[in-house]
């Protein structure tokens, strides 16, 4: 019962067959903004995650409740609740990273991924299942996250969780890195590079060429 | 050459390298084959010969940018009265690794790409692959020329479609990708002049007190009420014999180019001179409002086609007849408007000496939107036409 067929799909489709970022292509936003190192992208991940599984749970317990009109406004405030508490939660245990996401926590509120998974599943599903949702896509962006974050941060500053791992004897040899990993529409273009793996793994997933 | 053919045909041993073949046995003969579907123009100028007619057309670039790598060079070394010769040579020496580099690394992913797709070589890497050298600063490290060539034809080419579908010039792309990924060894004062020896010819110590900067860079970094100080010389600027990147610096080359460009009709005149001409307009209004705050406000407006990559972008990158626009007005505009915001990011952007390359990559991805503009426009005008004739 717990983790039953529809359970389990509603926790694994969104790490490859219905990824948010890569199928249903929300949040990309924050993909390209958060991902120029491996800490603050691991972080947001984690913090998407704790913010949409709650989400999820608290919007699918008031489902009877809300009246269809106003739900979005719900929505909203139990978010941006959830939000303000993970911003605190971060403030207080770890500022660096904090100050490196900046306003990029806050406009967890905006990001696409969530409005989408509570309309399109707490509304319509009981609280475990959409725990399950909620944990399975926050932890699709946060795998994204990731590896955008891997590659970036290695081809861009040479370096993963802070330490050097290219070593010194590549740059005396004439190696440099590349500065435009660091720039936002590389971001884009890693993306786009995961994209194209993952579509051309999954033949499915291909549009008919008209 | 007929004798091989069967081998590389479906089922022969070589069938792997059939696309191979076919792009050198196109390459050189014209094919006797002919399209068996619809009207179509007949003109022996088919894509291959027209890609020749724009290497022809580069030559004296490619030949006066070896010889003013050598001077260059030779300057540095505090020896300029080496013979031209000389000089020619270690130019040619030193430029020739970055074409190899280009042709092999470009080529080599265009090849495999067919082979995978079954489809035809396509010919459109001949052009790019010798423009990178003429773009790629002289001292940039090979692997990152590699590098971004291949990024380049995969990103800005391949993934499009191949030859004919790239929305930007695929030339560009890969001196924009080294220009944001390797800002230090892209600019500044050593980028534009070799130092070192080439096949250990020409070595010798850098004379005291040498800068390799750029005019436009020296420019840029200009501080006072006027460019008195500078040493700058126009007359060089047109002759060609000042740093920068190897194929851009001589405005006489380059109008050589121009000529057989136009000559053959292959390039569009309506974009190369609204390039110029939005470049004068702009250069006019700058010099209206000169401050020392943008140094490069001061320069003559006529004087700042012939600095930088102005000219060559104008002749041999908008021209581009697959990125640019393509009905008549659209031209105008496009080129007009290239001309205005290479002169506009050169003066008013501290950052970049040079706005020629972001100011055709810009208009790259506008020309498809001034094309349809023009177009619709121009549906309209005889609707309403055959509205008013009606009645």
């Amino acid at each position: 019962m717990l983790l039953s067929k529809k359970n389990k799909e509603a926790f694994f489709n969104p790490l490859s067959k219905d990824n948010p970022v890569l199928v249903q292509v929300l949040g990309i936003c924050s993909t390209l903004a958060v991902t120029v190192s491996l800490k603050p992208a691991i972080v947001m991940g984690i913090s998407v995650i704790a913010v949409l599984a709650f989400a999820n749970v608290i919007i699918s317990f008031m489902r009877k409740t809300i009246p269809p009109t106003i739900r979005i406004i719900v929505q909203l405030v139990v978010v941006a609740a959830l939000v303000i508490i993970v911003q605190q939660v971060l403030t207080a245990y770890s500022y660096d990273v904090s100050k490196q996401l900046s306003v990029f926590i806050g406009l967890i509120i905006t990001n696409c991924i969530l409005m989408g998974r509570l309309e399109a599943f707490a509304l319509n599903n009981r609280p475990w299942p959409a725990f399950l949702d909620g944990v399975g896509n926050g932890l699709g962006y946060a795998i994204i996250l990731v590896i955008v974050a891997f590659f970036r941060e290695l081809l861009g500053s040479g370096t993963l969780f802070d330490t050097q791992v290219i070593p010194q004897c590549f740059y005396d040899a004439g190696y440099s890195n590349n500065g435009l990993m660091i720039l936002p529409p590389m971001a884009l273009i890693v993306v786009a590079c995961i994209v194209w793996v993952h579509r051309a793994r999954n033949k499915d997933l291909q549009e008919e060429n008209n | 050459m007929d004798k091989l053919k069967p081998t590389f045909h479906e089922g022969g041993k070589l069938a792997k390298l059939q696309s191979v073949y076919d792009g050198f046995e196109t390459f050189l003969f014209t094919p006797n084959t002919t399209a068996k579907s619809g009207s179509h123009i007949h003109d022996n100028n088919d894509m291959k010969r027209t890609m020749s007619t724009v290497i022809v057309a580069l030559i004296p670039c490619l030949l006066f940018a070896m010889y003013n790598t050598g001077l260059q060079h030779y300057i540095a070394i505090g020896q300029a009265g080496t013979g031209w010769f000389t000089m020619f040579i270690y130019g040619l020496l030193a430029m020739l690794p970055v074409i190899v580099v280009s042709y092999v690394v470009g080529l080599g992913i265009e090849f495999i790409s067919a082979q995978i797709h079954h489809k035809e070589i396509q010919e459109g890497f001949l052009v790019t692959g010798i423009l990178i050298p003429l773009i790629v600063p002289i001292n940039t490290p090979l692997w990152m020329t590699a590098v971004a060539t291949a990024f380049a034809v995969i990103f800005a080419k391949e993934v499009f479609g191949g030859t004919g579908m790239n929305i930007f010039n695929v030339a560009l792309i890969t001196r924009a990708f080294l220009f944001f990924s390797y800002p230090a060894e892209m600019s500044g004062d050593n980028a534009f002049v070799k130092l070192d020896s080439a096949f250990g010819m020409g070595s010798g110590t850098v004379v005291d007190g040498f800068s390799g900067a750029t005019p436009l860079g020296q420019v840029a970094t200009n501080v006072g009420p006027n460019l008195d100080g500078l040493n700058l010389d126009t007359w060089q600027a047109f002759l060609g014999t000042i740093p920068g990147s190897p194929g851009e610096t001589s405005m006489i080359a380059i109008l050589l180019g121009a000529a057989i460009l136009l000559i053959t009709g292959i390039a569009s005149w309506r974009v190369m001179t609204s390039v110029f001409a939005g470049g004068i307009v702009m250069g006019f209004v700058a010099h209206a409002f000169a401050t020392p705050t943008y140094p490069a406000s001061m320069l003559d407006p006529l004087a700042q086609l012939c600095y930088g990559g102005f000219a060559f972008a104008a002749v041999f990158m908008a021209t581009d007849p697959v990125t640019g626009a393509r009905t008549r007005i659209g031209q105008y505009i496009y080129g007009f408007l290239i001309g205005v915001i290479a002169i506009l990011i050169r003066v008013y952007n501290g950052g970049y000496p040079e706005g020629a390359m972001l100011a055709v990559l810009l208009m790259n991805a506008f020309a498809p939107l001034i094309d349809h503009c023009v177009v619709s426009f121009n549906i309209k005008r005889r609707q309403n036409r055959l509205k008013t004739n009606q009645q």
